[in-house]
Formats: structure tokens, sequence, C-alpha cells
């Protein structure tokens, strides 16, 4: 049973939501690595998404400011770097709700070969109509982490949250 | 300066330098698509370039940040490759070269994913996830427009022309790469040199584009020496940090 602190802690931090997928908590999205209470004090370790992710900043603002609102007087952010995030780290019950956003969720995150040059990008099932028959429009898209994809079955536009 | 000083710098300002060249083309994209692609991949290298030279920084132990770094050193202080301070060209030429950039860096991160330096390795490790997406989407457009129309075809292997010699430097080492390979933190250069000539060769010949035969280009970015090209670079990147010093926003 965790301390009531942490429980505290925890709670505060699953409010905090990300800024460019407003659906998913900085916990659900699997960039916390570890929360440490002491007293008033609380140190949390955050793992970037991306390297030159924007929205870090913001994330780590936004931390602070939930966690003082939970009554913690000192509030410390470290960034670590390994092992690296992958998107495997997004909890299943996350990945729903991107899909009911509709943004295609990621797949997971298997062994693949150092390059991968051709063959076929992995298929993205539409995150409306849940047809596979979708095809890649650009690898990059609105954010590093999305790529742009359309579906023929019901001719809608949509996101893939790029498995990473 | 320690080896493991110049050898963050040389990696961190690579990014640095060739992110500004790909974030020149932001509002410029021949399509809307490849428009936010270089932006994103951009973004992706200044995040690299952030990491590898905060830690640089660190190393160093002076009290220098990764902007005290990138905005305050002058022009003989930065350890780019030439490659990658070269005007940005059509879009055949930028694409080009972030191919045959994106194929060494995928080897050379793949590495120092290895370095018996632990935050070094982190750092390559993240970094070489962000590449092999930045690699794949080169690799096809090289293709795309090497095997493309007449018009595109003579574009990408003009491109090819001018920018091949300067591959040279990619496996230039010195005594910092010494020191460090001893220690286990960096590979040997020349050890990459194959796979990625190999990577490139088959990109380039179902391009088919013909790789000019003839020696490389002297090198000398690794220890400061630039292209006329670095400092008009250097000069937009880094006015508005020298002209309000300490300004936040």
């Amino acid at each position: 049973m965790p301390d009531p602190a942490d429980r505290r802690a925890w709670a505060a931090l699953e409010s905090v939501l990300d800024p460019e997928v407003p659906v998913l908590s900085v916990v659900e999205l699997g960039i916390v690595r570890e929360v440490s209470v002491e007293g008033d004090s609380v140190t949390v370790k955050v793992t970037p998404t991306y390297s030159g992710c924007p929205a870090m900043q913001t994330i780590e603002t936004e931390i602070t400011a939930a966690l003082q609102a939970a009554g913690f007087q000192r509030v410390t952010i470290k960034t670590v770097y390994s092992p690296a995030w992958t998107t495997d780290w997004i909890a299943d019950s996350a990945k729903q709700k991107l899909r009911a956003y509709g943004i295609a969720p990621p797949g997971s995150v298997a062994a693949s070969p150092l390059v991968l040059l051709e063959g076929p990008s992995r298929q993205v099932a539409c995150p409306f109509c849940g047809s596979p028959n979708t095809t890649l429009q650009s690898e990059f898209g609105a954010t590093a982490c999305k790529s742009l994809h359309v579906c023929h079955a019901c001719r809608q536009p949509f996101e893939h949250f790029k498995t990473f | 300066m320690t080896p493991l000083f110049e050898y963050l710098l040389r990696l961190g300002d690579d990014r640095l330098v060739l992110g500004h060249r790909l974030s020149e083309w932001c509002g410029h994209g021949p399509i809307l698509e490849e428009d936010i692609a270089t932006a994103n991949i951009a973004l992706d290298l200044l995040g690299q370039a952030t990491l590898f030279l905060r830690l640089a920084g660190a190393v160093e132990g002076s009290g220098r940040d990764e902007d005290a770094l990138a905005y305050w050193r002058d022009e003989h202080e930065f350890r780019n490759l030439q490659l990658c301070e070269l005007p940005k060209g059509d879009f055949g030429f930028t694409i080009l070269r972030q191919f045959l950039f994106d194929a060494w860096s995928v080897q050379l991160l793949d590495a120092l994913s290895r370095s018996s330096h632990a935050e070094l390795a982190a750092i390559a490790a993240k970094a070489l996830k962000e590449t092999r997406y930045h690699l794949r989407h080169s690799a096809e457009w090289v293709q795309r427009l090497g095997d493309g129309t007449e018009e595109s075809r003579h574009r990408m292997q003009s491109a090819l022309e001018e920018l091949w010699p300067w591959t040279g430097e990619f496996s230039y080492q010195d005594e910092v790469d010494q020191a460090l390979h001893a220690q286990g933190i960096v590979p040997d250069l020349t050890a990459l040199r194959e796979p990625w000539e190999i990577m490139a060769r088959d990109v380039l010949t179902r391009a088919t584009l013909v790789i000019p035969g003839g020696p490389p280009r002297m090198s000398g970015g690794r220890f400061g020496r630039h292209t006329e090209h670095l400092g008009h670079l250097l000069a937009e990147m880094q006015i508005v940090a020298r002209s309000h010093p300490g300004a936040r926003w």
C-alpha cells in the first residue's frame, strides 16, 4: 500500500495532461519514471518523448504547479534519458483513449533491423471506422510524434501516434 | 579542453548547424507535407544538439550551458562537418545531404549507444530512434527524385557531384577520437565507413544516380576550419541572443 503522500503526488500527476494530446495524462503517456516524497518535498523523474519535444517545458511547469497545488512546498524535476522512452510505455487504457480521440494508437515496438529503408510501413487501422485499408500520407504530422494517414473506406484523414 | 568535451561539441555542432539549415525551409517547403517534415526533423536535430551541448558544458565544468555554447562561440570554435554548413540549395540538394548525413548518423549513434559513458550512450540511443525515421524519409525522397523526371534526376545528379566529396570528412579522426576510443567511449570511425557506404550506394543506385570519382575534399570542420558559409549562418542564428544578452521570455 503506497504511502498517502505518494498517492497524493501520483494523483496530482494524473491531472497533468499532455498539451499536444490533451486526453492523456503524463502518467498514462509513460514519461513519469519515478516519484519520491520526503516530507513536503517531492522529486519527479521524467523522460522526454522526443529529444526536441517542444512541450517538455510546458509539461514541467504544469507538473510543478499541480504538485504545489497538492500541498508540496518544494518540487524538483529531474530529466532522465535512459532507458529511452518508447511508445510501449503508453498504457493500454490510454491507447483506447487515443483511438476515441481520433488518433490511431501506436503498435508495439518489435525488435526491428537498424534501418528499414523500404517495404510497407506497418498497417494502421482507421481510428474512425476500423478499416485496415489506409495509406500513409506523410511520416511527419503536426507534431514529431504523429504521422498523417488517410482511410480509403470512410475517406477520413487521420493522425497516427507513431510506433517509436 | 578535454577530448570528451571536444567530441561532444562535434556531435552537438553537426546537429545544431544542420538543424538550422533545415529550419530555413520552414514556410518555403515545396509542398505542405515537406514543409512540416523538414521543420519536424530540424526540431529533432536541435533537441539532440541541446542534449549533446548540455553534456559538453557539464563535462567542461566552467559553467557554460547549451545556450552559451550555441550562441557565444565564434566560427573557429565550431566543430561541425563542413557538409552541414553548406547553403540549403534546392530541395533535391537539401534532401540528398540529409540522406548522406542520416545514413552516417545512424551508424555513428548506433555505435555510441554502446559507449562506456552511460550518459552519452543514453542520448545516442534516444537520438538513434529519431534518426531512423529521418533516414527512412530522406532515402525515400532520394529514390523518388533520382529515379524521377529528367529534370529531377538532373538536379539530384548535380547535387550528388557537389556533395559526395564532402562526405570524406565523416570518418576524419584525430587524437580526440583515439583517446576516447581507447577508453571504449567512442567507436573507430573508419570501421563505420564501410557499412555507411554500402547503405549509401544501395539507395543511390536504386535512385539511378552515379557516384562521382575523384578525391574527397580537404577536411577541417573538426578543428574549426570552415567554409565561408558558416559565418553567415552563425550571424543569423546568434544575432538575437547577442543583441540582448541574458534576455528571457
